[in-house]
């Protein structure tokens, strides 16, 4: 039974309470970067979810094998690895959206995120509670990707996934395309909103 | 056995690599064939781009071989080389070539019934990698009639800009036979223009090594096309 709640809190705590973006703000540069529109987002986000998951379980199956003063490299060569094939597998079935994130799946290696989960939770954890504290933490992040690409691509560009959503009688009505949305400050600004109303409904995230 | 030692700890590193490599390896070999699918319908893509034709997603072949009606290679001197085919050359290599020896490939591309224009590859290098594009000429052999450009990793909204149509839409009606003389287009700073009287764009603000890039690509890629383009326009005329 204790067991089981804990699984749960491993696999949900890092949706809201413990967010890796809005609450530990790891992974800000890539949710800059990628999130101009909802599709990008989206690959994004489930790239990072597999490769997060999978490097955990990786990670926490060698964990008493790994000798300790190559454990970095050791948890590099893991991820580096899973990352390329995330990329050699996008570039065969989903081409356009490789070719927008171009490099930012390459840098998903450098995402705080990954080293710091495979250092903290999956060096000390069995593979079960690993796998879920890898997909948890990619939810987490992706969750926040997609609420920041969809109010970016729908406000700067009136689209979703490609698909025209505000209808042409606003553009007609004189309604324009907020040109900031698509620009990268606009990320982090409505990243601070996201983190603005998760704090108010968590007091106990405020600090003084 | 001890798991701080040096000799484990190479051995795992070299255990470890020789695992993840051969991981590597396979994938890429299971999915190179798909890969390059998408990269050749890309290229097909950017091709019929120049030509200011946007295929529909699914069907990026099925037009190509609509619109692209022939396509060959010539050399420096106009003369057609059997036995290579356009598609397949790679301008990257044939661009750092001496002009007398580039393969240069030519997509004819029947935009309506009767109404071809050829389509020339150009490569050359940004600011932080290689720029590349497709120029589309009109039977005349002189005026462009569309350019498409795309490049790696120039800057976003600088030198990035040069994929824009704001951009390449520039290029359309520019000559490049003028007062008889061959000039490849001009890419000059926003309000000037060349002395010489060439025909020219308006480069990009803020992203003038990419601009310059540009120029100097068109120059150097379209240089070698001259006779192939006077023999163009001398079929038209008769």
């Amino acid at each position: 039974m204790a067991d089981k709640i804990k699984a749960k809190e491993v696999l949900f705590n890092p949706l809201s309470k413990n967010n890796p973006v809005v609450v530990q703000i790891l992974g800000i540069c890539s949710v800059l970067a990628v999130t101009a529109k909802l599709e990008p987002s989206i690959v994004m986000g489930v790239s990072v979810i597999a490769v997060l998951a999978f490097a955990n379980v990786i990670i926490s199956l060698l964990r008493n094998t790994i000798p300790t003063n190559i454990r970095i490299i050791v948890q590099l060569v893991v991820v580096a690895g899973l990352v390329v094939i995330v990329d050699q597998v996008l570039k065969a079935y989903a081409y356009d959206a490789s070719k927008q994130l171009s490099v930012f799946i390459g840098l998903i290696i450098t995402n705080c995120i990954l080293m710091g989960r495979l250092e903290a939770f999956a060096m000390a954890n069995k593979p079960w509670p690993s796998f879920l504290d890898g997909v948890g933490n990619g939810i987490g992040y992706a969750v926040i990707l997609v609420i920041v690409g969809f109010f970016r691509e729908l406000f700067g560009s009136g689209t979703l996934l490609g698909y025209q959503v505000i209808p042409q009688s606003f553009y007609d009505a004189g309604y324009v395309n907020n040109g900031l949305m698509i620009l990268p400050p606009m990320a982090l600004i409505l990243v601070a909103c996201i983190i603005w109303v998760q704090r108010s409904y968590n007091k106990d995230l405020q600090e003084d | 056995m001890n798991k701080q030692s040096n000799t484990y700890t190479i051995i795992y590193i070299i255990v470890l690599v020789i695992v993840v490599g051969t991981a590597l390896a396979a994938t890429a070999l299971a999915l190179r064939p798909r890969q390059q699918e998408n990269i050749n319908a890309d290229k097909m893509a950017q091709i019929l781009a120049a030509a200011m034709i946007t295929p529909e997603k699914d069907g990026i072949v099925a037009d190509f071989d609509r619109y692209i009606t022939s396509q060959f290679v010539v050399n420096e001197r106009g003369e057609t080389l059997d036995n290579v085919k356009a598609f397949d050359v790679d301008v990257a290599t044939q661009s750092k070539l001496a002009p007398d020896r580039r393969e240069l490939p030519v997509y004819v591309c029947t935009v309506s019934e009767g109404v071809q224009k050829y389509i020339l590859p150009v490569y050359g290098a940004g600011l932080w990698g290689p720029i590349w594009g497709y120029v589309a000429f009109d039977a005349d052999g002189s005026t462009i009639y569309g350019a498409y450009f795309a490049h790696q990793g120039e800057t976003p909204g600088l030198g990035a800009e040069i994929e824009k149509p704001a951009f390449s839409s520039q290029f359309a009606g520019k000559q490049v036979f003028k007062d008889g003389r061959f000039r490849p287009i001009a890419v000059v700073k926003a309000g000037q223009a060349p002395l010489d009287g060439e025909d020219y764009v308006d480069g990009i603000s803020g992203g003038t090594i990419t601009s310059k890039g540009v120029g100097s690509m068109l120059d150097n890629c379209l240089t070698p096309y001259k006779k192939f383009l006077q023999n163009l326009s001398q079929q038209t005329v008769r």
